[in-house]
């Protein structure tokens, strides 16, 4: 046994072939000349970073974006390079990428095995070509389809394969489709989240500003040829954002149909195979300590969190043999033990099996019912929750209303004392 | 300044409608007259509040005391009575007049006549002052000087033709106005003998020097060691100090004596005691008779002020009797809602004066304020031969006791240009008022008179006249008596509970609509539940509309990683945030401001 602490590693690809409509993540297109500059600074960041975790072992790695996969694959065995020199990561760490099917995977999925990794995010969304487009993807579901088969030829055992639902113009039917077409496939995991619209991103422009709610208007109709199509289809065009009804009735038949198919629902919208639960996104919903790397980046360290410099001119201008690191990290924000309480309920609810009284005295050094006994019982009376043994879990109507449930959590100033 | 003389002393007052330039004119004057340099003015020295200035309205009573060198070569004492504007004030308007021996009537020289205008003149005639006409706010492309004078001759029958055309904004020709002023109003009269007789118009509470009365010396003199008497109230105290008025400030002098304007500070602590009205004697040797005119001031409005966070109710109380020191008109009583816990009952002389109040409560003392709808003040016969005089709908007896209810009317003047008339009219009915008549100014303006129910009228009736007439409508009202009327109370269930703090006093003719308008507004304010809740109003018990607030909306199912982890916290902030301004009842929170919402119902 080895006395040292575990950490994630997150790290940040920002770049992408084009930057789908609902997407609020930090990534754009980029010429390759900066993709290379980016790769050489990233690499810098984590030879300078490693060190100062030498306590640590490094237990899940999480290549993300952007799309990671537009890189040529060379560029990932470097990189991997670097974290395996300046970090000491653990024996059998779960190491993911997240690839996008349109950018041809065949030749760069083997590179990705030779350098470690051992499990793939697909990023399908959709198994409707229409949708595809409405979204701005850049694939085709057939993409996908040689994608995920040359991740099996290359030997890849544990794939994850991201979806989404409540896409403005989408059927149950269709809904039902695309899940009858991925369960086909057996991967070991699948996220199937619904769309969000966030403002700045085209979709939000358009139904935002449209006046229909965040995803959840009822389809009264945006007003068409008002606002603002970054050139795309024309706006008449865009249909409708679902009901309210329609998304709760797309979540039903996710949770049924993969619970049916063999995959555990292990958190509000992961499900996996057994053996296959995705320990990376676990952590950050127990409070697991993170650190990110590249442009934007958010960490979890030491009780703090910061989030890197995110302006890639900025980023590329720290010299990470000086002042570098502290450059990149801009303001740190200490945890407080209140907000650590927080965290651990709002975040820990997630999980299907909730959280453990047991694991928040420990953490805490108080029963969970000192501080929360209150709001636990308002919850449970109201059907939001529901304790059985050690564990306090979400019910399905729970996790309905989450936001409801989980801002209950947040304390007062001075009332964890 | 000693020794003037009675024939050099004007007592007047500026008379007009609302925004026809009064308190600009003031300001002229008192510029002109050379009390201040032109430095030293701020515009509309008159107005003292915050709220005056920025409302652009005149609340308390205000005066100076100026030196005006005419034409003549003499001096002239100049005191300056500025009066409220606004028809919540009639009364203390009334006894500002009765401290006057003459009146200029300003009329704007675009508008001409306004409801306010002629209410205004009848007011001054019918306390003998002597009123001449200025034409002001010539310098406006649609100034029409020539028809406004005209008008004034035809309608109110005052000497019109040689009244002077003025700019009170840029100070043309305001010298003729001071000219006219020594000219056309009389010298005050009065015995500087006889007994003491002086009349309260105004009184301010000063935290040094106790209640300051403002007061205009009738018969007889008074001077610091006077003991006087205020013949209504009965209170007594010994004159510390007498003085006139400066520009915002108080100047001690030695004596005041028949025919001048002035105040007296006697160690008074309660402005109560010092009622607009009264007649202030000498105790030793008192007058035979107060003044005429005398009216204790009652309270037309009521409405529930509720402290938003019921932990600032003691703030509350003391703020209420911080600005009743200043307020004699202001009433306030304590009572509680099982809706919004503590708060106080309080009257008000109409819906400006509510608004101000509110305002100043929330502004000056920093307090968050719950408003219950207004009420006027109900008659209740019961069937026992009891009578009650009801201010909260709250404590209306059970149906079956009552024999019949009277509510108060207002008869009311509406000054609108003839093509709204027909607009107007039809918002009168709907308004349960009864039409008494139609007078033409010209050809393109009228006067309706319509008796108006005081509950019709309290709340947004103003905004709807305003909305209706784009704008052209001015209206004046006066409390004309208590009228035998078909009254209910309706009631506000939500989630089947009633909550007394939406209750209300309505016509039954007006209660179904009122109803429905009610339960649709609060669907709006209330938010969702985990449960459906029904918005029920009732008429004794029985539902006359209804609406619902549906379940709680389901949450998009968001993903969570490592950098949404700070945004997340930040929703769920904002949503909690959300629920801190709200009332619980029985199971539901209500938002405070749906509270008020439901006042305004006539939004167009």
């Amino acid at each position: 046994m080895d006395h040292k602490k575990s950490l994630e590693l997150y790290i940040h690809i920002p770049f992408c072939a084009q930057k789908c409509l609902y997407c609020d993540f930090l990534s754009f297109e980029a010429e390759k000349r900066l993709q290379v500059e980016y790769m050489d600074q990233l690499r810098s960041e984590i030879l300078s970073s490693g060190p100062w975790y030498e306590d640590c072992r490094v237990e899940t790695i999480f290549i993300g974006g952007g799309t990671p996969s537009l890189l040529e694959p060379e560029q990932i065995t470097l990189l991997m390079q670097a974290v395996k020199k300046s970090f000491s990561v653990a024996e059998g760490a779960e190491i993911t990428i997240e690839a996008n099917p349109g950018t041809r995977l065949s030749k760069k999925l083997p590179v990705y095995l030779a350098a470690g990794i051992n499990r793939l995010s697909l990023g399908l969304q959709s198994a409707n070509n229409e949708e595809l487009k409405r979204l701005g993807r850049i694939h085709t579901f057939e993409d996908f389809l040689k994608g995920f088969q040359s991740a099996r030829m290359a030997g890849f055992t544990n794939i994850n394969v991201d979806l989404m639902s409540a896409i403005p113009g989408q059927s149950l039917e269709s809904w039902k489709n695309t899940l009858k077409k991925v369960i086909m496939l057996k991967p070991e995991h699948i996220s199937a989240y619904s769309l969000i619209l966030e403002e700045g991103t085209a979709f939000g422009r358009h139904y935002l500003e449209n006046g229909q709610g965040n995803g959840q208007a009822a389809a009264q109709g945006a007003d068409p040829g008002q606002g603002d199509g970054a050139g795309l289809d024309p706006l008449s065009q865009w249909p409708d954002l679902l009901g309210e009804e329609e998304e709760r009735q797309m979540y039903y038949l996710t949770r049924s149909l993969l619970e049916e198919a063999g995959y555990h629902s292990y958190e509000i919208s992961n499900y996996a195979r057994s053996g296959f639960t995705c320990r990376h996104n676990i952590g950050y919903w127990t409070g697991k300590e993170y650190l990110g790397i590249g442009l934007g980046a958010s960490s979890y360290v030491n009780g703090r969190r910061f989030c890197n410099e995110s302006d890639l001119d900025q980023y590329q201008k720290l010299d990470f043999s000086l002042d570098g690191l502290e450059q990149l990290h801009g303001e740190i924000h200490v945890q407080s033990r209140k907000e650590q309480m927080e965290e651990f309920m709002f975040l820990g609810l997630r999980m299907t099996e909730g959280i453990s009284a047991a694991a928040f005295t420990r953490e805490f050094g108080v029963h969970v019912d000192s501080i929360y006994g209150d709001v636990l019982r308002k919850l449970t009376e109201e059907g939001l929750l529901v304790r059985n043994g050690r564990y306090i879990a979400l019910t399905q109507w729970g996790i309905d209303v989450s936001n409801y449930v989980l801002s209950e959590f947040l304390l007062e100033t001075g009332s964890e004392d | 300044m000693a020794n003037i003389e009675q024939k050099n002393i004007r007592n007047f007052c500026i008379i007009a409608h609302v925004d026809h330039g009064k308190s600009t004119l003031a300001d002229r004057i008192i510029e002109k007259t050379g009390l201040l340099t032109q430095r030293e003015m701020q515009d509309q020295i008159l107005d003292n509040m915050d709220i005056e200035r920025e409302r652009g309205i005149t609340i308390k009573a205000q005066t100076v005391r100026t030196v005006y060198t005419a034409a003549d070569g003499q001096e002239y004492i100049f005191n300056l009575i500025d009066t409220p504007g606004h028809v919540d004030f009639n009364y203390e308007v009334s006894r500002s007049l009765a401290a006057c021996d003459g009146a200029v009537l300003v009329v704007d020289a675009a508008q001409g006549i306004e409801a306010q205008t002629l209410a205004n003149v009848y007011m001054a005639l019918d306390h003998d002052l002597d009123v001449f006409p200025v034409i002001n706010k010539i310098d406006l492309p649609s100034a029409d000087p020539e028809r406004v004078a005209e008008e004034i001759e035809d309608v109110i029958g005052l000497e019109a033709h040689d009244a002077p055309r003025i700019s009170a904004k840029t100070g043309l020709n305001v010298d003729a106005v001071l000219e006219a002023i020594v000219q056309k109003i009389p010298a005050p009269k009065g015995e500087k003998e006889a007994p003491l007789k002086a009349l309260i118009f105004d009184s301010l509470y000063d935290p040094y020097k106790g209640v300051i009365i403002f007061c205009r010396i009738k018969e007889g003199r008074v001077e610091k060691g006077t003991s006087i008497r205020m013949m209504a109230t009965g209170a007594e105290a010994d004159v510390v100090e007498v003085g006139y008025f400066g520009a915002g400030q108080f100047i001690p002098c030695e004596e005041l004596s028949a025919g001048t304007v002035g105040y007296i500070t006697a160690s008074i602590k309660n402005v109560k005691d010092t009622q607009v009205g009264d007649t202030v004697t000498d105790r030793m040797n008192p007058c035979d008779a107060p003044l005429p005119g005398y009216k204790k001031v009652t309270s037309m409005v009521y409405c529930g002020l509720y402290p938003a966070d019921s932990a600032k109710y003691p703030d509350l109380r003391d703020a209420l009797e911080k600005l009743q020191l200043n307020d004699a008109s202001l009433f306030f009583e304590p009572e509680t809602s099982l809706a919004l816990g503590f708060g106080f009952r309080c009257g008000f002389l109409g819906l400006l004066h509510l608004e101000i109040i509110q305002e100043r409560l929330e502004r000056e003392y920093n307090l968050d304020l719950v408003t219950t709808a207004p009420g006027v003040i109900y008659h209740v016969f019961k069937k026992n031969g009891e009578r009650i005089e009801l201010t909260n709908p709250s404590n209306l007896p059970d149906p079956s006791e009552i024999d019949y209810m009277e509510e108060p009317i207002v008869s009311a003047e509406i000054m609108v240009t003839t093509e709204f008339v027909g607009a107007i009219m039809t918002l009168c009915q709907e308004r349960r008022g009864v039409y008494l008549g139609m007078e033409y100014m010209e050809e393109t303006r009228a006067l309706l008179k319509y008796e108006l129910p005081l509950n019709e009228i309290i709340y947004d009736f103003f905004d709807a006249l305003k909305s209706r007439s784009r704008g052209y409508a001015s209206f004046d009202y006066d409390l004309k008596g208590y009228q035998r009327s078909e009254l209910v109370k309706l009631d506000i269930l939500v989630n089947k509970e009633e909550v007394d703090a939406l209750s209300f006093i309505v016509h039954a003719a007006s209660a179904y609509e009122r109803g429905r308008r009610m339960c649709e507004k609060l669907k709006e304010e209330i938010p969702r539940h985990l449960f459906e809740i029904p918005i029920q109003a009732a008429v004794g018990g029985k539902i006359i509309a209804r609406e619902t607030v549906k379940a709680m909306r389901k949450d998009v199912l968001a993903k969570c990683y490592g950098g949404d982890i700070s945004r997340k916290r930040k929703l769920l902030e904002k949503q909690k945030e959300g629920k801190k301004r709200m009332r619980q009842i029985g199971n539901v929170e209500i938002p405070q401001k749906a509270f008020m919402s439901v006042l305004k119902l006539d939004d167009e």
